[in-house]
């Protein structure tokens, strides 16, 4: 427990005073534009929007501003915001087989329709310094060739429809929302795919690692990767019918994790998802690890005592500010608690010192 | 064969079209192409809020999730004819909502082919070309696999 204190409010003023001074940084260096890093940035843009649980890159670029770029600050600058929007209502859910690709790669099968589309990303890259960058200057135009119009199907539907795949399987239109109703355990499927969009990058990958090296095992394969944008639909009440109210961008991956068969069920492949918003594929794969490692009681499998298999400790702890709000609150001030262990062990030794030997 | 379709349906699936197009066109482009704006009343001021995005676990019909939300603004307005037009556009921008009714509204009247002409055509030209440079790039990007020969001799 800590308690309300006076007599800081002149040391607050002067610290935030301070603080909006630090964040400016050298005067004599041009100041960063909210557009600069919505542009620029654009990765840890889509980082606070996956994790502060709110798609708009404007304002998330703003609250990286305002946090001197601490993303987790940020996130948490999102998290407040949400809280004052009055909810319109609830999108279709999103058709990422409509996507507008800019990146789709399969690790099952080298040869599926539509192609292994790399798009701008790191992987190849040298992973070397580039000193080019530290001076200004456009870079070339990226390359272009003309587009056939080849659809690219979910490579997961391939195997689906020779049957090797576990069937998807159908659930109440109205999913539980982890931002209207407490957690509760056992959460449903829904509920952890919610908690694991907006969790902490970090932990999320964390977990999914250590289901890699031995901890919940579940041999996943990238069955597919895809980035893009993603119309956002909506029934509109007053109108009676859908329309597009915007597009997002969306990385979506699905595994292919070990097979199961049972009594009832041949040999199959399952499934494990991700899908968070932004260009986020380190998050997306790892979501997907997670999701499939806590599926094991469904699956029929065996509980190892692994973490990532552990629902109630994934759900409680992969909120990062939740977190951080907990953790944080430890350094604010506890006189009163630190007073009374104080006394408790001061008492303790006089006892002891007290006691023949 | 298509079947026919009733004025009323296609009205509609029409009105749902423009009203998409205009969404996801930028703000800032719609206030160029409709920098002036016919008088109306608000039956509802431009209000931000957030809607809950969904998304399927499992792609291609998996059961509902809820993903996360997005930032949405809404508004309702009446031309001085009586026509009344809807908006509900993502993001935070009150006068891209305020000019995708007024332009919901003026497609039900006289002003539909003037403004089909200076605003939707332009824009949806300006989307088809977005698009069409996303693929391109995306195309460039495609691996085109050849197999090595080895020597087994």
């Amino acid at each position: 427990m800590y308690v309300a204190t006076k007599g800081g409010e002149r040391a607050i003023d002067a610290a935030h005073a301070w603080l909006a001074e630090e964040r400016r940084g050298d005067p004599s260096v041009p100041e960063l534009s909210v557009a600069q890093i919505a542009q620029q940035l654009t990765l840890a843009v889509n980082r606070v929007m996956a994790e502060g649980s709110l798609y708009d890159p404007d304002l998330a670029a703003l609250a990286i501003k305002q946090a001197r770029g601490d993303l987790i600050e940020a996130v948490f600058l999102i998290r407040a915001y949400r809280t004052t929007l009055p909810r319109f209502g609830a999108s279709l859910p999103v058709e990422t087989e409509a996507m507008q690709i800019t990146r789709r790669i399969s690790a099952t099968f080298k040869d599926v329709p539509g192609g292994q589309v790399l798009g701008p990303t790191f992987d190849y890259t040298h992973r070397l310094l580039d000193f080019a960058l530290a001076a200004e200057g456009a870079p070339p135009p990226a390359a272009r060739v003309p587009a056939d119009a080849a659809p690219a199907p979910h490579v997961l539907g391939l195997l689906d429809r020779d049957g090797l795949m576990e069937p998807l399987t159908a659930g109440p239109e109205t999913p539980p929302d982890l931002t209207r109703e407490p957690l509760e355990l056992p959460a449903a499927r829904a509920t952890r795919l919610q908690a694991l969009a907006r969790a902490d990058e970090g932990f999320v990958l964390g977990l999914a690692y250590s289901t890699q090296r031995g901890y919940g095992r579940t041999h996943a394969f990238v069955g597919e990767l895809r980035i893009g944008l993603c119309a956002v639909e909506m029934e509109i009440p007053e109108l009676g019918f859908v329309l597009e109210i915007g597009e997002v961008e969306l990385t979506e991956c699905e595994t292919v994790n070990q097979f199961t068969g049972s009594k009832t069920e041949p040999p199959q492949f399952t499934r494990g998802y991700g899908l968070v918003f932004g260009q986020s594929e380190r998050k997306a794969i790892s979501m997907s690890l997670v999701d499939r490692a806590l599926r094991w009681e469904e699956l029929g499998e065996d509980a190892t005592g692994a973490p990532a298999q552990d629902a109630e400790f994934v759900l409680s702890h992969c909120d990062n500010i939740q977190a951080t709000g907990f953790l944080e609150h430890i350094k604010l001030p506890h006189y009163v608690d630190f007073q009374s262990e104080l006394e408790l062990i001061r008492r303790l030794r006089r006892d002891t010192e007290g006691e023949p030997q | 064969m298509s079947a026919p379709v009733s004025n009323a349906a296609s009205d509609t699936s029409a009105r749902a079209a423009t009203l998409s197009l205009l969404a996801r066109a930028p703000g800032v482009r719609l206030a160029t192409l409709l920098p002036d704006l016919p008088p109306f009343d608000w039956l509802r001021r431009p209000e931000v809020g957030a809607v809950m995005l969904r998304g399927r676990m499992g792609a291609g019909g998996g059961a509902p999730f809820n993903l996360g939300e997005m930032t949405v603004t809404r508004c309702a307005l009446r031309l001085a004819d009586g026509t009344v037009g809807h908006a509900a556009v993502q993001g935070r921008d009150k006068g891209h909502a305020t000019r995708v009714a007024v332009i919901d509204a003026l497609m039900q009247g006289e002003d539909a082919v003037r403004i089909e002409t200076a605003v939707l055509a332009p824009l949806r030209a300006e989307e088809a070309a977005r698009r069409r440079l996303r693929a391109e790039k995306a195309a460039a990007t495609k691996v085109e696999f050849f197999t090595l020969v080895r020597g087994e001799d």
